[in-house]
């Protein structure tokens, strides 16, 4: 047996080198076959044919930022609960069913509090500005409706 | 101790004959072995890969009642050849404005990630390439790395399509990272164990033993894996990074020739990986329906036509979902993520704990059943 822990994780190295490999290959042959004829508006950015207006790097939409903050929280939870989830059988058949039950409930239970909070918060509605603004209006509209009512009465 | 195939090629006979050219331990012998199931591994998951394409436009134009491709060799079986030596002799287009490294380093992350994640597929139990003890959790980290290399490519670009694409692109799929953790995490829970190898013989025998059927909150997290899956994979129905209708066709509007087709390449073969985890963690990997001594060589070979036979049954319905359902909208898409799948993932896993804890350990048909 010639199996040691580095040999384990020899393949990992060699599949991602061969894909560095086959990235190369494949942007060597195509430097050779394809042509190279370029033209002030071909290297423009595509917009529909129009000229390019402006960079593409400006200010983005903050929920994307939310959205990615939720997903560390949750990511670093579940990251934590891969080992209790790896001994949760053992411990049931030694008995400690109950035990580890409740400390795995402990720890869903703060990630179940997390995602309520961020749900009350409205964090999980992607167009939460829109909905806000809708419910604002929505009494002003039916006043506005009122009135012309009672003006064309 | 990792099982790889090299300690799996050690218990037979030619072995001792390779082993006296080489010497005892020999690091180039182990390399060279890693070295050639690795290309046979890498040319299998192009060829599927590009027939990947050929599916997805053959099986559309049978739901289309269409012909699809027919013309390029055997019922146009070699249409993906004749695209692949199209897209090397397109121009390779930068756009000037561009971020000229990471516009490069885009398609090269992605490939990355894919090519990565094949060195655990439990192809069988002896040719898969290292049976690492981490290997689900290996598997969740670094398939995120396409996630990185369809944002860079959206940002890169400095397009607004691309931009739009490629933001979407990293929200859908960290987002749908979280529901498929944690029906992984249930898995890793009824067995004890992070490894493909060990997850995979705990369901051998017949179908009853497979996860999928294991208890009712399996099952159900089978399902929500499966969407989740389809998402990070940017699949339709979740296919809005690269909405045609509506960004052109998003985080790759700018690339052309080989850059797009690694992007491409990628993506089947990830959708690949995907449905063959699905198929090792829930639907009983390589097992046979019945007990039989592995150490027979020949037997590898059925292991593997069955794991992927599974795993192309699952590629099918992926295909056949993307020709069928309407793309969904992009806050639906964080809706079904966040306030349907995250909790009932969730509920699975609590489910789990629980029924593992009630009934000792024992699934479904055991209970029934007895024994």
């Amino acid at each position: 047996m010639t199996t040691t822990q580095i040999d384990g994780l020899m393949p990992i190295v060699i599949m991602m080198a061969a894909a560095v490999v086959l990235f190369f290959g494949g942007h060597f042959a195509s430097v050779i076959l394809s042509p190279k004829k370029p033209t002030p508006q071909k290297d423009t950015a595509y917009e529909c044919g129009e000229e390019a207006v402006g960079s593409a790097w400006s200010a983005f939409n903050v929920r994307f930022y939310v959205v990615g903050l939720i997903f560390i929280i949750f990511d670093v939870e579940s990251v934590l609960m891969f080992p209790v989830a790896t001994v949760f059988s053992e411990m049931v058949k030694e008995g400690h069913g109950l035990f580890i039950l409740t400390e795995f409930l402990i720890f869903i239970g703060i990630l179940v509090t997390g995602i309520i909070y961020c749900w009350k918060k409205g964090d999980l509605d992607w167009v939460r500005s829109y909905q806000v603004s809708a419910r604002r209006n929505q009494p002003a509209v039916a006043v506005k409706a009122k009135e012309v009512k009672k003006a064309s009465a | 101790m990792n099982q790889t195939v090299v300690s799996f090629l050690a218990q037979y006979e030619f072995f001792d004959f390779l082993t006296k050219i080489f010497g005892e331990n020999s690091l180039l012998l182990t390399t060279l072995i890693f070295l050639i199931f690795s290309v046979a591994f890498v040319a299998v998951a192009a060829t599927i890969g590009g027939l990947g394409t050929y599916a997805e436009r053959k099986i559309s134009a049978d739901i289309q009642m269409r012909m699809g491709p027919n013309r390029v060799g055997p019922y146009g079986l070699l249409q993906f050849l004749a695209d692949g030596v199209k897209m090397m002799m397109k121009e390779d287009i930068m756009p000037r404005t561009a971020d000229k490294f990471l516009f490069y380093l885009a398609p090269l992350l992605c490939l990355l990630g894919v090519f990565a994640t094949l060195a655990v597929l439990p192809v069988s139990s002896g040719f898969t390439l290292t049976d690492l003890n981490v290997g689900v959790f290996y598997l969740i980290a670094i398939s995120s790395l396409v996630g990185l290399g369809v944002f860079l490519g959206g940002y890169a670009s400095n397009s607004k399509w691309s931009m739009l694409g490629g933001m979407r692109g990293a929200s859908q799929i960290i987002s749908y990272e979280i529901p498929v953790t944690l029906s992984v995490l249930a898995i890793t829970l009824l067995s004890g164990s992070m490894s493909f190898g060990k997850i995979t013989d705990l369901q051998a025998g017949f179908i009853t033993n497979w996860f999928v059927f294991h208890n009712p909150f399996a099952f159900l997290a089978f399902i929500v894996y499966f969407v989740g899956a389809m998402a990070e994979t940017n699949r339709a129905p979740f296919d809005l990074p690269e909405a045609e209708s509506e960004l052109v066709s998003g985080y790759h509007t700018e690339y052309t020739g080989m850059r797009f087709g690694f992007f491409a390449l990628a993506e089947y073969i990830e959708v690949f990986v995907v449905s063959a985890v699905a198929a090792a963690l829930f639907l009983g990997g390589y097992n046979l329906p019945f007990h039989i001594s592995i150490d027979f060589l020949p037997i590898q070979f059925v292991q593997l036509s069955i794991l992927v036979g599974k795993a192309l049954m699952l590629y099918y319905v992926v295909i056949w979902a993307r020709w069928t359902f309407p793309r969904l909208r992009v806050d639906h898409l964080m809706s079904v993520c966040w306030k349907y799948l995250t909790p009932i993932a969730i509920f699975n896993l609590v489910g789990c704990a629980v029924w593992m804890v009630a009934f000792n350990g024992q699934s479904l048909a055991q209970l029934i059943f007895g024994h």
